[in-house]
């Protein structure tokens, strides 16, 4: 029974969205499953938190390797969370003024938009890599690259200006992006949909158990 | 003696004062007391003070179709004063009634502009005309009443006719290989270098005593890549079992901690080491994207694991987590369906699942006939559109080259 019901869940909740897509009313049913995966999930982020805080909490406790960063784990955890909850000063907790605001906007956002600025030296490395010329197929990304990347400045066109319209660089650079990347790009979204239709029968079908601990 | 017909200092000073500032007095007396006796201004009805705005014309309505019923569209063509003149329109309130000549109730409004609303309200089977009032500042005009209307529930959504009938032949397709998998062995699979080289990652793991670190994706468990991606996690961990390698799966979604425990446990006693598999192996970082890009560059750069598996829905943090296990020397398995991210991938790791690679992992790993044949029904799948789009090809270059009139195909899949 530990598996057959899962199963059974599985398949009757995945043919009433796939019915639900075609026919309007069984919206209703569809509107009603996507609430109880929110009503879940929601009870299951304490889940989350409490194994955030006892991994922490053990590695503190027995000294494991890096404990320290334990500690700041716990103290940033408490630091956000009880501002959040009792001293909101009887406001919502993201409302601008509540310390929960001051710290969101003062800590957490920049250290978000740090991380998130690390993308560009990391595109500059990553390229570097992809972009060296060891065989054919690396040469023929190298020149694509470096024929949209001059495209899409306006040195790429002054160079080019003494051509005529249309056959400049920046021409080449729309000419790649509307055709050979457009065209690459469908062909793996067509297969990415045909895989998701298969995966999706597999799972509803019962063939494919492994997300749920069976063979 | 001479009268001297000046006035004293302090009165001519006086004088000054009152000329400068007497104009300033009125105006501040008439806004301020003048306020108290505004129109409308203590919520009575506005009284017209210039001409009403045009009216809307043209009011129709009609039921919205392949819906589940209770909507009504309204569409009106705009008040000639929207947008222009003293008589400007500020905003439009849609009204509704069962009696074409009185009883209307205001449903909602719009913005100007706008010629088109929603009705949600209306039930079933129910006549309804609409009326727009066009509001200006001091003024409003109202439109004819439109004809009846009345919302109906639809059984089958015909905007989505092409893709049922598409799905129909490509499940068929799906379930008809998997019952001939049954019966039929040594089905031909391509190989897919980023599977067969999931043994050496865990064997090289194994060798240098280092860990293997798995990254299901930032997504929960309603996207099929998580699904995806705990199905080779299952796989996975069944090997590093085997050679007793060590697995470490941080996860950003509650959900997903719980499905992944499940599913490294069964196949840690799948592999007879169930004493081998730990809870803490697979723990919770937390939902925040970034917050959980930054704690896996610092789990990386601290281990330095042999192998790293990026399998699931990435975003932005794709090429961070990436690159960063790059510069550690850890062999990376990377598989998503994100366009997007799939160039990141390909640049900044050993091997990468593209796109339905990452769907066909598990059957790929099992080598399960079932799972197998499904693959192969995909397939069918693939030369339908395969041929679509030639013909469509085709057909739009004899239509532009010989000026012939033949059909444009991208209407049959305008539903998908």
């Amino acid at each position: 029974m530990r598996r057959e019901v899962p199963l059974i869940l599985t398949a009757i909740v995945g043919i009433t969205m796939i019915i639900a897509h075609f026919i309007p009313p069984f919206n209703i049913l569809k509107g009603l499953f996507e609430d109880w995966f929110f009503i879940i999930t929601a009870f299951a982020i304490y889940l989350g938190v409490l194994n955030l805080i006892k991994i922490n909490a053990d590695k503190l406790y027995k000294k494991q390797k890096d404990w320290p960063f334990g500690i700041v784990v716990i103290l940033g955890f408490f630091l956000i969370t009880i501002p959040g909850i009792f001293f909101s000063g009887g406001r919502s907790f993201q409302d601008p003024g509540t310390p929960f605001y001051y710290l969101y906007m003062n800590i957490y956002y920049p250290l978000s938009a740090t991380m998130f600025a690390l993308l560009a030296f990391f595109v500059a490395s990553a390229s570097y890599r992809a972009f060296r010329a060891r065989n054919v197929e690396a040469t023929m990304l190298l020149l694509a690259a470096f024929v949209l990347m001059l495209g899409r400045v306006p040195i790429g066109d002054w160079i080019t200006s003494w051509l005529p319209e249309g056959y400049r660089l920046g021409n080449a650079a729309d000419w790649i992006m509307n055709f050979p990347m457009t065209a690459g790009q469908k062909a793996i979204m067509i297969g990415i949909a045909l895989g998701v239709v298969s995966s999706a029968l597999r799972v509803i079908l019962g063939l494919e158990r492994t997300y749920m601990g069976g063979e | 003696m001479k009268k001297i017909n000046r006035l004293h200092p302090t009165s001519k000073s006086k004088l000054l004062f009152v000329t400068l500032f007497l104009p300033f007095f009125l105006l501040w007396g008439s806004f301020v007391f003048g306020a108290e006796e505004a129109p409308g201004s203590a919520g009575e009805p506005p009284i017209a003070t210039q001409a009403p705005p045009a009216p809307p014309t043209n009011v129709s309505a009609k039921d919205i179709p392949n819906d589940k019923g209770g909507a009504i569209s309204v569409s009106w063509e705009k008040s000639a004063d929207d947008g222009a003149s003293a008589k400007n329109v500020t905003k439009y309130e849609i009204l509704r009634s069962t009696n074409k000549d009185e009883g209307y109730e205001v449903i909602g409004n719009t913005s100007p502009g706008a010629t088109s609303f929603s009705d949600n309200s209306a039930n079933n089977k129910v006549l309804y005309f609409y009326k727009i009032r066009a509001l200006s500042s001091s003024n409003s005009s109202e439109s004819l009443p439109s004809a009846p209307a009345f919302a109906k529930r639809q059984w089958f959504d015909f905007s989505r006719l092409s893709l049922f009938i598409l799905s129909l032949i490509i499940g068929s397709a799906i379930f008809y290989f998997i019952e001939k998998a049954k019966s039929e062995k040594g089905l031909f699979i391509r190989k897919i270098a980023g599977l067969e080289a999931v043994d050496d990652a865990v064997g090289r793991a194994t060798e240098m005593g280092r860990k293997i670190i798995f990254i299901p994706g930032i997504m929960d468990m309603d996207s099929m890549q998580t699904i995806a991606g705990v199905t080779i996690l299952g796989r996975v961990a069944k090997l590093t079992a085997e050679y007793e390698a060590k697995l470490e799966v941080p996860v950003c979604r509650s959900l997903v901690m719980v499905t992944c425990r499940e599913v490294v446990k069964e196949a840690y006693l799948n592999a007879g080491r169930s004493d081998a598999y730990n809870d803490d192996m697979v723990y919770y970082i937390t939902d925040d994207q970034f917050g959980y890009a930054a704690a896996l560059d610092g789990l990386f750069l601290r281990e330095k694991p042999a192998a790293v598996f990026l399998q699931g829905q990435f975003y932005a943090e794709a090429l961070i987590l990436a690159e960063t296990a790059n510069s550690v020397g850890a062999i990376q398995i990377a598989g998503t369906a994100m366009p997007t991210q799939l160039p990141f991938f390909v640049a900044a790791c050993d091997y990468t699942l593209i796109g339905e690679e990452l769907f066909a992992a598990s059957a790929y790993l099992s080598k399960d006939p079932k799972l197998l044949g499904s693959l192969k029904g995909q397939d069918v799948g693939k030369l339908i559109f395969l041929l679509a789009i030639l013909i469509g090809v085709v057909f739009l270059t004899l239509n532009s080259v010989l000026g012939l009139n033949l059909p444009d195909l991208r209407g049959l899949f305008s539903g998908i």
